[in-house]
């Protein structure tokens, strides 16, 4: 027998496709397949030779081993979700998730099984890892979209044109009506006043490191970097509130929750910019100095421009982590019902801030206009990637024909 | 217009390690010099640093002299920006700016060098370029394409057509032709026989037929041993270096019994 000769630890798959794609008069002495066996086809018969032709050539089994008909997946599907339901059914599972795991887990050992059985070892792990792969995949995006489809289905209702231009002054917690104006109006301000303080330190901090900073002074604000990445977002409120607030004596203001969220906001454009930074070739860098053109403006010019989508991206994360920030926020913008059009003197609102106290109250209008706000929240971080997204089209690098 | 190139004792380090050691060798004006030898001998190190972008490497600097006409490169008071307007350079991979259009890549080095050019005049400069880079004709229907579209062979003369652009006396080509098929070599072999009127060319080379073909005079580069820097064999015109070499290591290398 030659699977003697064979290392131990060869899984044997190529002997049994061999032996599957085999004409029937030789038997698989092992593992032969029964004959009804779903998906089993039919071992490739050699094709009728025309009359006086030389005797046909051997069938190729390597080239053409047996698969399993499409159908199969489909058809092992329904049955992994007939069996999950009997299971849940019998054993009284109440939880519909409890069924669908099962239907899962039976779902993946038969694939598997029947795979190993018809195509071999090979197939079936890569067959294993696809499903793996799209297991991880829904697992990640299904509380996505349970999210968002959640928000667009209870915030939807309330969102309409007096809800975005009205603020909650005079608005009981318990009466309809009422507005989210201020709230906007306060991230926004809040928002742009963070990325004008953190965009430049944050963007220069990234060039230096990348493209002058050599030696201890880099390896040190590097780490420095890492710390602030670190710092947690109440930390950095109280940090402001102390010093701003308490020492300085400077009131509550948009400006003060601004700075909290520079302070979030720069390691994250820094760490993402300089990795973008990185990416940009050296050749790229090599060809602008041997035209004679200056570092700062190869710097300014060339390597910058190569990597905008990439900035343009981190720096719309960083946008959409200080957006939904609600605890400096609390610490130093205070909150208020009414509109504030100026951010650097008196408490203003933000959107976050604005639905954990609409949540708070408790009441049926003050939940929807939780939600809605919610709502307005996550379409205005959306509406700020596609902007980035497009301004980064329109400068980066152009694609082929 | 060219200028000659003489180097004096140079001997280049990438931090602790020595690249090459006591180089002296000239460069005649308005012909073409061939840098030979095997990988890692320093021919490209010695390429670069005739412009000072041996610096641009971290940990990298020069000893000894470059002279572009008497003036030394390495002088105390010489600009490296201004050195390397002078000296122009053609890398191994084509390199066209991924930000800009064919044209943007021609008028990059004025235009990055914030020289402001009126429209006609920079259209004139383009198309003057392109010409001399025997590129005019495959792209001047399509300017305002991205440079990365073009084929190997087309974004190297692209980016020959940038560097002569900027209206250097000196052209340095390091490998110009290893990334590309024999069709576009031949092209850019062309071009490097039209351009050697106006410019003095240095060109490091792999392939000992094109050193053959294009060069007037061909260096010679060799390791004594492994882990000791490079050094300068013999420099001559390039048919005695082909027929008859004066070191016998030079013609072992030539005729392929090593390296």
């Amino acid at each position: 027998m030659t699977g003697r000769l064979r290392p131990p630890e060869d899984p044997g798959g190529e002997e049994e496709r061999l032996r599957a794609a085999m004409p029937p008069g030789e038997p698989g002495p092992t593992r032969d397949l029964p004959a009804g066996a779903p998906g089993a086809r039919p071992p490739a018969a050699p094709s009728p030779a025309p009359p006086g032709a030389a005797p046909p050539p051997a069938p190729r089994p390597v080239l053409r081993p047996p698969r399993l008909p499409r159908w199969s997946l489909a058809a092992l599907l329904t049955g992994s979700l007939a069996v999950g339901t009997a299971a849940g059914l019998i054993c009284r599972l109440s939880s519909h998730l409890q069924w669908g795991l099962i239907a899962a887990a039976v779902f993946v050992a038969a694939t598997f099984g029947l795979t190993a059985r018809v195509e071999g070892r090979r197939r079936a792990a890569d067959r294993l890892a696809a499903l793996l792969v799209w297991a991880c995949f829904a697992v990640a995006v299904l509380p996505l979209a349970a999210l968002v489809g959640e928000t667009v289905a209870r915030g939807a209702p309330g969102v309409d044109g007096y809800f975005l231009t009205h603020s909650m002054n005079g608005v009981l917690s318990w009466q309809h009506g009422g507005g989210v104006y201020h709230a906007l109006l306060g991230t926004l301000e809040q928002v742009l006043l963070a990325s004008l303080l953190a965009l430049p330190v944050g963007l220069l901090t990234a060039v230096y490191l990348v493209e002058y900073g050599r030696g201890r002074l880099a390896a040190v604000v590097t780490f420095f970097v890492d710390v602030m990445a670190g710092i947690p977002s109440i930390v950095a409120g109280l940090f402001v509130l102390s010093l701003w607030i308490t020492i300085l004596d400077l009131g509550y203001s948009g400006l003060a929750g601004s700075l909290a969220l520079a302070l979030l906001m720069t390691p994250i454009v820094v760490r993402s910019t300089e990795e973008m930074l990185r990416l940009v070739p050296n050749e790229l860098r090599e060809a602008a100095l041997a035209l004679g053109v200056p570092k700062w403006r190869t710097t300014l010019r060339v390597v910058l421009p190569t990597c905008a989508g990439g900035i343009a991206t981190g720096v719309m994360l960083a946008l959409a982590r200080i957006a939904g920030e609600t605890a400096p926020i609390l610490l130093l913008v205070f909150g208020t019902n009414m509109i504030n059009r100026d951010p650097f003197h008196g408490a203003q609102s933000s959107l976050p801030l604005y639905v954990y106290e609409q949540w708070s109250f408790g009441t049926e209008p003050a939940y929807e206009r939780a939600w809605a706000a919610a709502l307005v929240l996550i379409a205005l971080v959306m509406l700020l990637n596609l902007l980035a997204r497009a301004l980064a089209r329109w400068k980066g690098p152009r694609p082929g024909p | 217009m060219a200028k000659r190139i003489d180097v004096h004792g140079l001997t280049a380090y990438y931090g602790a390690h020595k690249a090459i050691e006591d180089i002296t060798m000239h460069v005649e004006p308005t012909s073409v010099t061939a840098f030979i030898g095997p990988s890692g001998c320093g021919k490209s190190t010695l390429l670069r640093t005739l412009n000072r972008m041996h610096e641009v490497t971290p940990g990298g600097r020069v000893e000894g002299k470059v002279l572009l006409d008497n003036e030394d490169l390495y002088g105390p008071e010489v600009d490296p920006v201004a050195v390397r307007r002078t000296v122009g350079m053609v890398f191994q991979r084509p390199n066209p700016f991924p930000t800009m259009s064919i044209y943007d890549n021609v008028a990059a080095g004025l235009r990055l060098n914030g020289i402001r050019y009126r429209k006609s005049e920079l259209d004139d400069i383009v198309e003057r370029n392109l010409r001399g880079a025997n590129l005019w004709h495959e792209v001047k229907d399509r300017l305002n394409r991205p440079g990365s579209g073009l084929s190997g062979g087309q974004q190297q003369r692209l980016c020959i057509a940038r560097a002569i652009a900027v209206e250097p006396e000196v052209l340095l080509m390091d490998e110009p032709c290893s990334a590309l098929d024999p069709i576009s070599t031949l092209a850019i072999e062309d071009l490097i026989d039209k351009l050697k009127t106006r410019y003095t060319i240095v060109i490091v080379t792999h392939n000992m037929q094109q050193a053959a073909r294009v060069s007037d005079r061909t260096a010679f580069f060799n390791l004594p041993a492994v882990g000791r820097p490079g050094r300068l064999i013999e420099v001559d015109a390039t048919e005695k270096i082909f027929s008859n070499p004066s070191v016998p290591d030079t013609e072992d290398y030539i005729s392929g019994r090593f390296g």
